[in-house]
């Protein structure tokens, strides 16, 4: 066991008993084939508890995306985003020779699992934003991956944007059904849709 | 028999073969019994059955291990235990942002701290703690966070998990480590009387109250919830613990007593957690939306962490140890 894998498997506990991170597989076995995950995004630990949730054998195939100014700023962050979680780096910068989604095609293209939050920041309102449209592309692009929708709830509890110590809170991510592509639709309808599909994850309330 | 005779490992010993062997028998039976063909009620009480049963066997196991492993590791264990039931507690308690550094305060100050204490056998702090320091120490923390919106609701909340959830069950170790004159090393007899009469309590007022069908004292907490059915589960626990008395340092009217006071105070702290729960809007603890239905953590050990305490005090100052 590598260091890396060591460190992996030691934050998978602790988020486990900080949170639970039960995942909930209700429209999907959990697999090892090729898939993007995409769900709401409410807080830095969304990431974790997901990672958390897969099972172990599916953890170092399924990749989350991660900034390239911020998280490799500094040796640690640059080695936990890399060794830890193999994560595909995007530059924030729009440049015009590139484009920002290529990473992502390429780690596609490789046969790995991507894991997107496709409001593209953290919202601190009960529901998601409106979804930006790189779901979009590489769902047209990419039309033998099949997208899994993901809830994941309590977690902006366990720890609310600026606190650095999370509280325990039991929190759940629950896997919907594979959204399907219709044919002749365009990207607003598609992106209202997958908006709409990881909505219908949230468990109901008491 | 000559079971006095025994030393005390010996005894100590024989109290797990028999509790164990109980269980094992239990589950045979249970086996036996689904080979039959059922209809759909019995096969629902037949997996009501199973889970109860898988939740005693954890219970009798974790009580093992916390015998085998000392004072040290009976703390750890209850202590593990008791912060996963606080985790239950806050995950239907509406916190807010201005709560996070007075949970914290609570998940890793306080909980570790009082363990702390009691596998110390500092008992004179280990029973004020909680109620007097603590009491200040969490307020003060969330005010220091500037939020005043329902500050005494978010506040008393979080008091109430850690009374219930850290409090109440750190007097289950602790009375594995109470040190009785001429009863050392005999801890484990202690907690098992308790648990036995506390349970033993709970199923008897649950039997009464499907016998008896009286009126439920308060129908829109918990249906099967009758004096009569209250006082005849205390009755029983009192006879069960009378009956037991020579596991413990008591003779037979004050295990009697304690048993009948015990057991009073676990299913009336049943009645409070069920008043709770109904309060949150569910039916049980643990996570709302479990796939598994199976009850929390929290719902099986309620009644312990509201009797443990209360029986340890009342055996502290009647018997001044």
């Amino acid at each position: 066991m590598t260091r890396a894998d060591a460190f992996g498997f030691l934050l998978a506990f602790v988020a486990r008993l900080i949170t639970g991170a039960q995942g909930h597989w209700k429209g999907c076995p959990p697999k090892a084939e090729q898939r993007i995950y995409f769900a709401n995004h409410q807080s830095h630990f969304d990431w974790v508890l997901i990672w958390a949730a897969l099972p172990s054998e599916l953890r170092a195939s399924t990749r989350p995306i991660a900034a390239r100014d911020y998280w490799t700023a500094t040796p640690f962050k640059h080695w936990i985003t890399r060794e830890v979680f193999h994560a595909v780096y995007v530059s924030r910068q729009r440049t015009d020779e590139q484009d920002p989604l290529e990473p992502l095609i390429d780690a596609l293209t490789h046969g790995d699992s991507l894991v997107i939050f496709p409001e593209g920041t953290r919202s601190a309102k009960p529901e998601p934003l409106p979804f930006k449209s790189g779901l979009y592309h590489l769902a047209m692009q990419f039309p033998q991956i099949q997208l899994i929708p993901a809830w994941i709830d309590n977690v902006q509890r366990v720890m609310p944007k600026g606190e650095v110590v999370p509280v325990p809170i039991l929190c759940t991510v629950t896997f919907g059904a594979p959204l399907a592509r219709i044919e002749g639709e365009d990207k607003r309808e598609f992106l209202e849709r997958a908006r709409d599909a990881v909505l219908a994850q949230r468990p109901a309330v008491a | 028999m000559g079971l006095r005779t025994l030393s005390v490992n010996e005894q100590v010993a024989l109290l797990f073969v028999i509790m164990f062997g109980v269980l094992v028998l239990a589950w045979v039976i249970w086996f036996a019994l689904s080979l039959r063909d059922m209809g759909e009620a019995a096969q629902q009480r037949h997996g009501r059955f199973a889970r109860d049963l898988r939740a005693v066997w954890i219970g009798a196991m974790l009580f093992w291990f916390a015998w085998m492993s000392g004072p040290v590791g009976a703390t750890l264990l209850f202590g593990i235990v008791s912060f996963l039931a606080l985790r239950e507690f806050i995950t239907l308690m509406h916190t807010r942002r201005g709560d996070h550094r007075g949970l914290l305060l609570a998940f890793f100050v306080v909980l570790p701290l009082q363990f702390v204490l009691a596998g110390g056998r500092w008992f004179d702090l280990f029973t004020v703690f909680i109620p007097v320091y603590v009491f200040l120490a969490i307020p003060v923390v969330s005010a220091l966070a500037g939020d005043p919106g329902r500050f005494l609701e978010r506040n008393a909340k979080i008091q109430w998990g850690i009374m219930v959830c850290v409090y109440g069950l750190s007097h289950a170790p602790a009375l594995l480590i109470l040190e009785f004159p001429g009863y050392a090393g005999r801890g484990a007899f202690l907690l098992f009387f308790l648990v036995i009469v506390t349970a033993s309590a709970q199923i008897a007022q649950e039997a009464a109250s499907r016998w008896l069908r009286t009126r439920p004292a308060a129908r829109h907490i918990d249906r099967s919830f009758s004096a009569r059915a209250w006082w005849l589960g205390v009755a029983s626990a009192a006879l069960i613990g009378g009956a037991m008395y020579w596991v413990t340092p008591f003779k037979p009217l004050q295990a009697l007593a304690l048993a009948a006071l015990a057991a009073g105070a676990g299913t009336l702290g049943e009645l409070v957690m069920r008043a709770l729960k109904r309060d949150a809007g569910v039916a049980s603890w643990g996570h709302a939306s479990a796939l598994t239905g199976a009850v929390g953590l929290l719902d099986r050990i309620a009644p312990l962490a509201f009797s443990a305490p209360i029986f340890f005090h009342l055996t502290r100052w009647y018997f001044d140890v």
